[in-house]
């Protein structure tokens, strides 16, 4: 089962010419992702890594039945390139581009409205159905299949923590990174949701940062909704305020968005929080053991 | 990016927003010689420095004729100044805001900002101006108000009109207002700006609504589209090393510890200061070497960390995924040499080509401790700093 993707989604790569698609468009093949087409303006009839390139995403899905993209596109056209996405109906569209202008995802935002297809990002490093399907620049050989669902704002952030899951034997179903920009497609709620309806997870791990009320709200929604246990960690706990911290998302202001806030809201919804990022791993086998889920979540 | 005053009320002049008169000065005698030319009975004398809370610090002040003018700019022009957002060692003046003096009749709050919460630009006004409107809106939520503008449409005449007679503005003046509104509106879409925030917004005793004031920033991510904005930069407003660092893409900010650090990723950057910090450690920089970074960035990134007096050792910690560790790898061994490395260097790599960056890093000659994680890597560079 898994989340959003799965061994059969059938994946196009925009921007597949450009150096990072490339070398990424090898990797995540070798990790036996389906990837159907490619697409670059301009170089459609091309063959690269044995992938046939298109000019157009619409002519893309139309000749291979593709229903997910993954966007390596340079920041100033990347926005264009997800609303091209969203305009073929796909049914996910995972954006790894960094620097995108905020104000051009406000618009993609609005487009997206009452359209069908998901978006995943932008800034953020892929969604991974552990020995299934790899979408993005993940290293692959940190995963291992299990029944542990990983959402987090930072891409470093989730390998940290899937490769603490990985050595200590819990595998993973799937990992979402929904990426550090203040204005995103899918949030934590929306992967929180998607865990909690998949019968093969059965606990998730979730990492925010500071800045944003986002793992405010997503711990409201899993005091209200959520069947199985989460546990968290928090970045940026000793950022000075008013610094921005790289990620456009990382920026604390007037008392808002501290990493203090965030762990309360979390704990108040009885969501344990790693108190270093070395025991996120830790922490989850503890919470797994109190509930009985070890065994079942150990990789056998 | 952030701007001086005097630079955002140019941009909102060209937008039709109503500011008093007025033009930057560098020294005393351009300051009277601006005041001269304004010929106003106040003139107001305002230091520019890239933080609010100016007027409390001492920065503005008010000058009844052209000596007096003199006196405040000879007292300003480099003089430190301290405010609530310049941290404790404060700011330098050296640039002058001279102005015509305004009646006043009533200070009234106005921003832009992108609400993350909607995706949406918002606008944000109250009766409630001149003060800190974090206070109001803790203490009297009820006063602030929001208008959330759909991107396709743009903010409308009603919204900014609503947004007038909540605020209280005078009936006849709530036309000039709403003009105010929309160009401040056009200026943030235009130049891609992520706050444009005007406090005090003012009614006059002429019956004009002007912006007294004007705080710009400017999402780091569009300046690509806006030249413009991005010679307005003001290099003495900023960190030597965090210039250089921008100069290579680098996400760099200058801490006050003595733990170099040199990450991939916001989220692992922030998680390795934390780190340092649970171990007993202080980090002297948070360091993203972004995704896409090559050997001769992360050189120039390593060579900015040990530019730094205050370093006695250094952390290194890639998790790979866009990144590769054999990049980071010859980045770092090139710079050691070309600089030397007088200082401990704790390196822990793991994700894409992790193999061939250890090979790298062996095959060096240098004296690297290697770490096998995070919480490793960070107790080792904490011991050997000491």
């Amino acid at each position: 089962m898994a989340v959003f993707i799965n061994k059969d989604t059938k994946v196009i790569v925009q921007g597949i010419t450009g150096e990072t698609a490339l070398f990424h468009t090898k990797q995540m093949l070798e990790y036996g992702t389906k990837i159907v087409a490619g697409v670059t303006p301009g170089k459609g009839g091309l063959e690269v890594e044995g992938v046939p390139v298109f000019n157009t995403v619409s002519e893309a899905v139309a000749v291979t039945g593709a229903t997910t993209s993954v966007i390596y596109v340079p920041a100033p056209f990347a926005a264009d390139a997800i609303l091209e996405a969203v305009d073929a109906e796909l049914d996910l569209a995972i954006c790894i581009t960094e620097h995108i202008p905020v104000l051009d995802m406000v618009k993609v935002k609005r487009y997206m409205e009452g359209k069908k297809t998901r978006l995943v990002g932008p800034n953020c490093p892929g969604v991974i159905t552990a020995d299934e399907c790899k979408i993005g620049i993940m290293p692959g050989y940190i995963h291992t299949k299990g029944h542990v669902g990983v959402v987090s704002r930072s891409g470093t952030l989730t390998y940290e923590a899937v490769h603490q899951l990985t050595q200590a034997g819990i595998g993973q179903t799937t990992a979402v990174g929904i990426g550090g920009d203040p204005v995103n497609g899918t949030n934590f709620i929306d992967a929180l949701e998607a865990f909690n309806n998949d019968p093969e997870t059965y606990a998730v791990v979730m990492i925010g940062e500071i800045g944003g009320t986002a793992e405010e709200e997503a711990a409201e929604w899993i005091k209200a909704n959520m069947t199985k246990p989460v546990v968290g960690f928090i970045g940026g706990q000793t950022a000075p305020p008013g610094k921005r911290m790289g990620h456009a998302g990382a920026i604390i202001s007037g008392g808002k968005g501290t990493a203090a806030e965030k762990i309360k809201a979390m704990n108040a919804a009885g969501i344990e929080v790693a108190e270093t990022p070395s025991v996120i791993g830790e922490t989850l086998i503890k919470v797994i053991k109190e509930k009985g889920l070890y065994e079942k979540c150990k990789t056998h | 990016m952030n701007i001086h005053e005097y630079q955002g009320k140019e941009i909102l002049r060209k937008y039709g927003v109503a500011v008093p008169n007025g033009k930057v000065a560098f020294s005393p005698d351009e300051a009277v010689k601006v005041a001269k030319e304004l010929g106003s009975n106040v003139t107001v004398v305002k230091a520019q420095i890239h933080a609010g809370g100016r007027g409390k610090a001492g920065g503005v002040k008010i000058a009844k004729n052209l000596d007096e003018v003199r006196t405040y700019a000879k007292e300003l022009l480099g003089k430190i100044l301290v405010t609530h957002q310049t941290g404790p060692e404060g700011k330098e003046v050296k640039r002058l805001y001279i102005e015509e003096g305004s009646d006043i009749q009533k200070e009234y709050y106005l921003s832009l900002v992108l609400d993350r919460a909607t995706s949406r630009v918002t606008m944000m006004g109250s009766e409630e101006g001149g003060m800190d409107i974090e206070e109001v809106a803790e203490e009297s939520p009820e006063k602030i108000f929001k208008e959330v503008v759909d991107p396709v449409i743009g903010l409308t005449g009603f919204q900014a009109r609503r947004m007038a007679f909540n605020m209280n503005i005078p009936a006849n003046l709530v036309g000039k207002a709403v003009k105010l509104m929309l160009g401040l509106y056009q200026a943030f879409v235009d130049k891609d700006a992520s706050i444009v925030e005007i406090n005090p917004l003012v009614v006059t005793g002429q019956g004009d609504v002007m912006a007294l004031d004007a705080k710009f920033n400017f999402d780091a991510n569009a300046l690509y589209r806006h030249k413009d904005i991005v010679e307005l930069r003001d290099f003495d407003e900023e960190d030597p090393k965090e210039i250089q660092a921008s100069k290579y893409d680098l996400s760099y900010i200058s801490l006050e510890g003595n733990i170099g650090c040199m990450v991939n990723g916001a989220g692992l950057a922030m998680a390795t200061m934390d780190t340092i910090s649970y171990y007993g450690g202080s980090p002297a920089n948070f360091l993203d070497v972004g995704g896409g970074a090559t050997a001769e960035k992360v050189t120039e990134a390593f060579k900015i960390i040990l530019s730094d007096p205050h370093v006695k050792g250094i952390f290194v910690n890639i998790f790979g995924g866009i990144m590769k560790c054999n990049i980071i790898a010859e980045g770092v061994v090139t710079a050691a040499k070309e600089v030397g490395l007088a200082v401990p260097l704790v390196v822990r790599l793991e994700g894409t080509n992790v193999e061939l960056g250890k090979e790298i890093l062996n095959a060096s000659g240098l004296n690297i401790v290697a770490a096998d994680s995070m919480a490793d890597g960070a107790q080792k560079i904490v011991e050997l700093v000491g």
